[in-house]
């Protein structure tokens, strides 16, 4: 076996006083936040209990959220289908075989009313996983909370809304990168003048790493990326201390335990100083870096699935011991379909046994410290800081990626790690040892029907029918004058929204002024 | 010595999730075969005129989003109106057991769920290359 973390960097035997030259090391809740944002954590307030759920339609993911909340779920988060992720109506041809089957099929303002009916929106606070269209479901999502009563001014959630990382990582983009951080940067400026508790975005290293790339690279790229949207805003017009309160992360959290804690506990302490040393944000709220997190779903094993609660209650407890803010578990059967009530409801277990019985929650930042988990951290810092002193010196982020610089890194760091593991220098429980022959129980599988894209065509037909066709002729139109000039297009969407234009009629708009993208594929 | 195996690797429907496609493409282009990757979002018809245009023998398809019932089915259909059922048609991705014995059923010579060594894939591939689809079916 190799003594490495799984991103490849050597660890020695054990670490010493010596290997900390000149360690400083702040309070929890004090500048540079290395040990925490609050000073209590959890001992004042636990994470937030954000389980990602969405499948088949609005009405059946409903049901499911309701479940959740009444099994002691403290968030909801919402998985979108691919349809709506791309800017497509359940009814558009490339929406064949798609509705429903990665998450929740949103077409109109109507699906996100029955997607929240019965959940009162100014209490719970919303994450939606949603970015080339993030700014048209955040309207939907407004006009919804709106028609429930609820007051901009109180509501409170997440827009993930990070398009950076699509070209980087997930490659779901619509738009070309600049158009799309015209977008962006309108909803941080709405959300600043309008939706005060609301995160704008979750600058995201997940999918970052979910596209195979080291625990370094995941932290570096995801840094740079918040860089890249503070300058857009700070062009913009934007004080830096108005908006960055408002932006908050979302990490992957992997295997291998002790890198993992080091790469939160070193995200916090550069944000915080980055945020410093290149802005010179003062309000400290915004030199804290808020953070959900997920347990790796490209860990889990299609053999022996059950090994996939093992696995993701380590990942959960890395991301606790590294002071995470929300947290994601993830189903035993996600290498096989979207998570049985079954499955989610043990993901869902898994963290409140860490939080109420494993004592953790007891102590802030238990591993600050530890001379290994501190080395590990100072190596994070220092190997992120050249990234980004590399991206920098290439013009930013956006030149970076279309030098495709990020995605040829990870596409390098991907297949270095799959050669390991057909080498065997990896071993994967189940998979390329320890496979064995013990029967495996048949696992339950959530099934998505076909009648999913039957029953959402049906509703969009009489949504069609039923509007006032006038009104959304004349939102659309305002609405692409308002992407031809400089104006917020958050007013124009959100008029839209209310005269029920549907989302496929809304992005085709943007598309008409601002085209689309197509990547150079780099392999 | 002989012509060596091409490929087409290629990524049908929405999903984006391209890290499966690019490692097999890696791989094989590796192991000694001519590989042409599509990119992203490829409809059926696009991949079968990729396969007729470059003159591949293999067509692998990687599909992560639960949409392979539709997109396969469009796929073999086209194939047979164009008179390419000489072309091998294989399957990687998040495909559950009972789908993937209908979709041999429809053609498809093998399906790759997750954890397959990408040694298993390349043996395949060499072991296969060349012969009708319908005759390969396991």
């Amino acid at each position: 076996m190799t003594h490495t973390t799984i991103s490849g960097t050597p660890i020695e035997p054990f670490y010493t006083p010596e290997s900390l030259p000149g360690f400083q090391l702040g309070q929890p809740g004090e500048f540079p936040y290395t040990r925490g944002i609050h000073a209590g954590m959890y001992r004042d307030r636990l994470w937030t209990v954000r389980q990602f759920s969405g499948f088949a339609t609005p009405e059946q993911t409903n049901q499911r959220y309701r479940y959740l909340l009444a099994q002691g779920q403290t968030g909801l988060s919402v998985a979108f289908d691919l349809p709506t992720l791309m800017g497509y109506d359940a009814d558009h041809v490339l929406a064949e075989g798609e509705v429903g089957k990665c998450g929740a099929p949103v077409s109109s303002l109507a699906d996100v009313e029955a997607l929240f009916a019965g959940i009162p929106l100014d209490k719970v606070t919303v994450s939606m996983t949603i970015n080339s269209p993030a700014s048209i479901l955040w309207a939907m999502y407004l006009v919804a909370a709106e028609k429930q009563g609820a007051d901009w001014a109180k509501i409170s959630g997440t827009l993930q809304n990070d398009i950076l990382k699509e070209y980087i990582a997930q490659k779901e983009y619509i738009f070309p990168p600049r158009p799309s951080m015209r977008l962006v940067t309108d909803t941080i400026e709405f959300a600043t003048r309008h939706i005060p508790r609301f995160n704008p975005i979750s600058i995201s290293g997940y999918h970052i790493r979910e596209a195979g790339s080291t625990a370094l690279q995941e932290l570096a790229f995801t840094l740079r990326d918040g860089l890249e949207y503070i300058d857009w805003a700070i062009e913009r017009g934007l004080k830096i201390d108005e908006f960055a309160p408002r932006l908050s992360f979302f990490f992957n959290s992997h295997s291998d335990f002790f890198e993992e804690i080091a790469k939160f506990r070193a995200a916090r302490k550069l944000w915080a100083t980055i945020l410093q040393e290149r802005y010179g944000a003062k309000d400290e709220r915004s030199l804290k870096l808020r953070f959900h997190s997920q347990t790796a779903g490209c860990s889990l094993t299609w053999q022996q699935p059950a090994n996939n609660i093992v696995r993701t209650a380590l990942q959960a407890m890395a991301a606790v011991l590294g002071g995470t803010q929300s947290l994601h578990t993830n189903s035993l059967d996600e290498a096989y379909a979207l998570p049985s009530e079954h499955a989610a409801t043990i993901a869902l277990r898994t963290q409140q046994v860490i939080a109420y019985e494993s004592g953790v929650a007891n102590e802030v930042d238990p591993l600050g410290g530890s001379f290994f988990v501190e080395r590990l951290t100072l190596d994070m810092e220092e190997g992120a800081r050249n990234y980004i002193r590399q991206i920098d010196e290439m013009g930013g982020m956006i030149a970076a990626i279309e030098r495709g610089f990020p995605q040829s890194e990870i596409a390098a760091a991907s297949y270095r790690y799959q050669c390991e593991v057909e080498a065997g220098e990896r071993v994967i429980v189940g998979v390329n040892g320890f496979a064995g022959k013990e029967a495996e129980q048949p696992i339950e599988i959530l099934q998505i029907a076909q009648t999913a894209r039957e029953a959402q065509c049906a509703k969009l037909k009489k949504l069609r029918a039923e509007r006032d066709g006038a009104r959304v002729e004349r939102s659309l139109n305002s609405l692409r004058r308002a992407c031809d000039g400089r104006e917020n297009t958050m007013p124009p969407i959100i008029e839209a929204v209310r005269a029920y234009a549907t989302l496929g009629e809304i992005c085709d708009a943007l598309r008409s002024v601002f085209g689309t993208y197509r990547e150079q594929s780099i392999l | 010595m002989s012509q060596p195996i091409r490929v087409l690797v290629a990524k049908p429907g929405l999903d984006g999730h391209d890290r499966g496609a690019k490692i097999i493409a890696r791989a094989l282009r590796d192991a000694g075969m001519e590989v042409i990757y599509t990119g992203l979002r490829q409809t059926p018809e696009m991949i079968v005129s990729a396969a007729m245009q470059e003159d591949v023998q293999v067509i692998g398809l990687s599909i992560l989003s639960g949409a392979h019932n539709a997109i396969v089915l469009r796929l073999m259909q086209l194939l047979r109106e164009k008179e390419m059922t000489g072309v091998m048609v294989i399957l990687g991705g998040i495909i559950p057991d009972e789908d993937a014995v209908q979709l041999k059923q429809q053609g498809v010579a093998a399906v790759f769920q997750p954890g397959s060594s990408l040694e298993e894939i390349v043996h395949f591939i060499r072991e296969r290359a060349g012969q009708p689809s319908g005759q390969t079916a396991t």
